[in-house]
């Protein structure tokens, strides 16, 4: 059930498969559920270059790290996982990874998107686009 | 004692300020830590914490607390 910050790039796959290999018994789960939050090159009908991810590292380890637990408090989980990177990000770079193992699907889908909306949500991270010769800082999620 | 204050990305940039501190001498609310170290009033949508966790304005800050202060959240 952990939280990693990482900021150096993200396999968000090879993470998974790494984590299932070092912590999961095979057999002991059978729905996996993933999701991949990836950075566009656009944003706001502008082509977006460069992002850099700021955050408040010691509330953000904090926040996800109660996060997981919260998860596997209301759903019957086997184990989830959630990974956040920080710093300079590139367009087609891997930003998020949010996983949940359970026994059945409902639980992993459940809980997959119970945790990407909350880091949504509520997670200190603010983001800043490079487009062009400009820098701005992403004002609003939209919801999708 | 002291009590830290950290500012954090747009609010960091528009205040010119990364990190405070105040020497409370009496009980304070995060409120009024902002009214001790900035000259602006307290902007309708800023965020805050006490010690890394959620918090309101008029919750109380103690000795030794860390106070953040930062604009709605962009991550994910």
């Amino acid at each position: 059930m952990p939280a990693f910050l990482y900021e150096h790039a993200l396999d968000p796959l090879g993470e998974i498969e790494q984590y299932q290999k070092q912590h999961l018994r095979p057999g002991s789960y059978g729905a996996t559920t993933n999701f991949i939050g990836t950075m566009r090159d656009f944003n706001a009908g502008d082509d977006v270059q460069l992002m850099t991810l700021e955050h408040y590292p010691e509330m953000t380890q904090k926040f996800l790290d109660k996060l997981c637990d919260e998860a596997l408090e209301k759903w019957d989980l086997v184990d989830c996982l959630v990974i956040h990177r920080f710093g300079d990000i590139k367009p087609g770079d891997p930003i998020v990874l949010t996983v949940a193992w359970s026994a059945h699907r409902v639980e992993a889908f459940d809980a997959c998107r119970y945790l990407i909306e909350e880091l949504k949500a509520r997670a200190p991270f603010w983001k800043k686009e490079t487009t062009g010769d400009n820098e701005r800082w992403v004002h609003d999620a939209p919801s999708g | 004692m002291t009590i830290q204050v950290k500012f954090f990305a747009s609010l960091r940039e528009k205040l010119g300020m990364e990190s405070a501190s105040v020497e409370p001498g009496a009980a304070m609310t995060i409120r009024e830590i902002w009214d001790q170290v900035t000259t602006t009033d307290y902007p309708v949508n800023t965020l805050c914490a006490i010690n890394m966790d959620y918090a309101k304005p008029d919750d109380i800050v103690n000795d030794g607390d860390e106070v953040a202060f930062f604009p709605p959240v962009t991550g994910g």
